[in-house]
């Protein structure tokens, strides 16, 4: 045996010195679906944010001399029965989608995991009740428990973020629950325990970061799920009220004028339908990487 | 088996009443004085006395709980605080619409997941599994009324194969099956996409066990080992994934009702929200949740018919 046969020189440099966060990076920028929904997905952002700008007419603005206009050079997406330009109504229905999926997301994120890890750290009779309600609120359809929570608080834009974020918080105490009642055990949190940290404390310095990964990749592909929830109440006329245009709304106005004007609900219905799916690839490509196992 | 069946149902119980009691309490925290909401700001104070004692809104909120349940149980829904007319016969005439809508759709997903998620899962990283797998991620992503308003606008609108609105006169079936078809298929192909991507995972994982290689090895056709062994044990996770995405698609369902102008519990459920008619909202909601339960229960039992392990735990 010579040094020659063990020489590390058959390693690549990267793979030695390479940090595990960068090796999660090249591994999600390998998954070229995942990569693909993201850029969709930013796209869409850059829609919402900068919607005033690349909207080439007022989305409220009427028309009465371009009502009904097909797709043209002009209006890209067509107008509607009052003359207002699809294409702008559109882009600025993006950011209803967006602020809803991304906010009620977030709200049921901060709620949901808090619910969890108090349950799976408090256990006994707190933990139990506060599981069986989560079991409870799953058990329905996302969308009719959004409906009724909407009878009680009204239509609106914030409204509607409260209510999918109620909606999607029994999720992620559902998914911060059994890895935290897991961690409960480890030796680091009766190690701080001892030297007397106090119960929030542990939750959010020793168990939190122990479960962060997994809501983080979750809440990528609940957004998903939340956005669809949007569409669907605001589809139904139970979100936000019009003239504001939301995708949702555009898809149910346009119904009736599929035969002659089928524009109106076509492309507001397939901007929900990449929005999910951008969104869907980006999540489950994040979820290769933290676990591996469901790489197919 | 029975003992497992009668565990089941007596364990559905206390999760149908907590139900129960979370629709109740929702509407009761709704703001504003339902009796106001309904008679309008301009109603004397003697109309307002007189409706809440006919609704009994005046009682305390135990009181209103007991006979609430005590109705429930005796089948009275209560009445349409608007048009008077009770909840029950309401519910009775658009119950068959949803529950159709919603079992073609299974039915459906069922039928055509199934088979292309075996087939995905054999010809792994072929031209049939991409196709699949993209279908299926095209599948979960599409909501599921925008679906319908595709098939009605490809199919009916301008190939004109199937009615657009309705469901149909009630006495001819296949009248009936005809305005189904569309709405049917709307729900189905959401459903097809879940139940395939989860065949398809579950088939992989069961194809690399011994087992399989052992049932391959003593020389059985390619036939029997896919359906008689591997698709036996992966029947589990996908009659999950059915339980779980036959509540979204109840759900769904709503939206889809709306679309094709169905006479179902969703079209009540929306009027009554528009109208604000919370004794309507209240039993539309309680049938949902039912409904919701029992297909979870139905889950459960199909579990132990499947897994005999099950049975005994």
């Amino acid at each position: 045996m010579t040094d020659e046969l063990v020489s590390t020189r058959a390693i690549p440099e990267w793979a030695v010195k390479e940090r595990p966060r960068r090796r999660r990076w090249r591994t999600f920028l390998r998954n070229r679906t995942a990569v693909a929904g993201m850029v969709v997905a930013l796209l869409v952002v850059m829609t919402a944010l900068f919607a005033p700008w690349i909207a080439p007419y007022d989305p409220l603005a009427q028309n009465v001399f371009y009502r009904l206009t097909p797709p043209e050079r002009t209006h890209l997406m067509g107008t509607d029965s009052y003359g207002r330009d699809v294409f702008s109504r559109l882009i600025w229905g993006a950011r209803i989608s967006l602020a809803v999926g991304i906010l009620s997301v977030a709200f049921g994120m901060i709620a949901g995991s808090l619910l969890g890890l108090l349950a799976a750290y408090r256990g006994k009779t707190l933990g139990a009740l506060i599981m069986r309600a989560v079991d409870v609120l799953m058990s329905f359809p996302d969308e009719i428990l959004g409906i009724m929570i909407l009878a009680v608080l009204g239509a609106g834009l914030d409204r509607l973020i409260i209510a999918i974020g109620i909606v999607m918080t029994p999720r992620f105490a559902r998914l911060s629950y059994g890895p935290a009642l897991a961690v409960k055990e480890k030796e680091y949190v009766e190690a701080a325990r001892a030297i007397g940290s106090s119960d929030w404390k542990i939750l959010l310095r020793h168990i939190l970061p122990n479960v962060a990964g997994e809501i983080v990749v979750m809440g990528s592909l609940w957004t998903a799920t939340a956005i669809r929830v949007e569409a669907n109440l605001n589809f139904l006329g139970l979100g936000v009220p019009p003239p504001i245009p939301t995708w949702g709304n555009m898809v149910q106005s346009g119904i009736d004028q599929l035969t002659y004007a089928p524009w109106l609900s076509l492309f507001p219905g397939l901007a929900i339908m990449i929005t999910i799916l951008a969104f869907n690839m980006l999540g489950d490509g994040l979820r290769d990487i933290i676990d591996p196992r469901l790489q197919e | 088996m029975a003992r497992y069946i009668v565990r089941r149902i007596l364990l559905a119980i206390p999760t149908l009443l907590t139900v129960l009691t979370l629709v109740f309490l929702l509407l009761r925290v709704a703001p504003g004085d339902p009796a106001v909401v309904i008679l309008g700001q301009y109603a004397s104070e003697e109309t307002l006395q007189a409706f809440r004692e006919r609704m009994g809104l005046n009682r305390p909120l135990w009181i209103q709980y007991l006979s609430f349940l005590s109705d429930l149980l005796r089948g009275n829904l209560g009445e349409s605080l608007i048009s008077g007319v009770p909840v029950a016969e309401q519910v009775r005439a658009a119950l068959p619409y949803t529950l159709e809508l919603t079992a073609s759709g299974i039915f459906l997903g069922a039928l055509f997941g199934v088979p292309l998620g075996v087939l995905t899962a054999v010809r792994r990283n072929s031209f049939v599994d991409y196709l699949g797998r993209t279908f299926s991620l095209a599948g979960l992503s599409v909501p599921a009324f925008f679906l319908g308003i595709l098939l009605m606008y490809l199919l009916s609108i301008k190939l004109n194969l199937f009615p657009t609105l309705g469901a149909g006169s009630p006495g001819n079936l296949m009248d009936r099956l005809f305005h189904l078809t569309l709405p049917g298929l709307a729900l189905g192909l959401v459903m097809t996409a879940y139940v395939t991507r989860m065949t398809r995972s579950a088939m992989l994982n069961v194809l690399r066990e011994d087992y399989i290689r052992t049932a391959r090895a003593k020389g059985l056709r390619e036939q029997v080992v896919l359906y008689r062994h591997a698709l036996r044990s992966a029947l589990i996770p996908i009659i999950s994934i059915i339980g779980i995405y036959s509540i979204v698609l109840l759900g769904s369902s709503v939206m889809v009702e709306i679309v094709f102008s169905r006479p179902g519990l969703g079209k009540i459920m929306l009027t009554a929200m528009k109208q604000r008619d919370y004794a309507v909202l209240q039993s539309v909601m309680v049938i949902y949740a039912a409904f919701a339960v029992l297909l979870n229960l139905l889950t459960d039992l199909l579990y132990g018919l499947v897994d005999p392990r099950i049975r005994y735990d």
